[in-house]
């Protein structure tokens, strides 16, 4: 699936974008493995209350499933207006 | 309904009046100007980042909540991403309705909703250097009142 981040999300983790092969079940799972991964992405999911995620640009829980989703967005609150 | 999202500056009172142009049918026209602030005096240019893929379709949602609540005949929602200066215009609303009270009250929550659910994040570059602007809990508190 593709995976993206915003702000310093983005900047912590170092890339835009990526694709990432996983059979992650749900969104905290798939944190779990990216955290385990390395220790940017540990260091971005650190706390993920001051985290916001999307499914497929929509706005989701942590504890939503990912089957089916096609994109999944990290970033941090959002500060429009 | 109008949703804009682009890099480009606007011209909010050319926006305004193409808004109620020719219109018979309303009798109030609220609207809201965003500026990027320099309280400090020492702000360089303020960095919008958005979703692209998300932007429009998110505000559209926000904007047909509005029109679900209160008698609308037109919204207008320009918003703008990228490098942006001082005394520049980040984002406008505008409501057209019959009469005031729904006019005042839907602009009001459109911009609550805006702040904090249209995926948007801004980033204040200083001679210091750069630094995310952090969300504040009044204006997730905001939405409360909707």
């Amino acid at each position: 699936m593709n995976v993206v981040y915003f702000a310093w999300v983005r900047e912590r983790i170092g890339l835009p974008q990526e694709t990432v092969e996983t059979g992650a079940a749900t969104v905290n799972d798939l944190i779990a493995e990216l955290s385990a991964r390395e220790e940017r992405y540990a260091a971005a999911f650190a706390d993920i209350s001051a985290l916001r995620v999307a499914l497929d640009q929509e706005l989701s829980d942590f504890d939503a499933p990912l089957e089916g989703v096609r994109e999944v967005a990290f970033f941090p609150p959002m500060t429009g207006g | 309904m109008t949703v804009r999202v682009q890099a480009d500056p606007f011209d909010a009172g050319a926006e305004l009046n193409a808004f109620a142009q020719g219109r018979t049918d309303i009798g109030a026209i609220v609207s809201f100007t965003g500026v990027v602030r320099d309280t400090q005096g020492d702000l360089q240019e303020m960095l919008i980042e958005h979703y692209p893929g998300m932007t429009t379709r998110a505000i559209s949602k926000i904007a047909d909540e509005a029109v679900a609540r209160w008698a609308l005949a037109d919204v207008l929602v320009i918003h703008r991403y990228g490098p942006l200066k001082p005394g520049e215009p980040i984002m406008m609303v505008a409501t057209a309705s019959a009469h005031r009270a729904a006019a005042f009250e839907a602009a009001d929550f459109l911009m609550d909703y805006l702040k904090s659910r249209a995926p948007f994040w801004k980033k204040e570059v200083t001679a210091q250097g750069a630094s995310w602007v952090d969300a504040k809990d009044v204006d997730e508190d905001a939405l409360k009142r909707w």
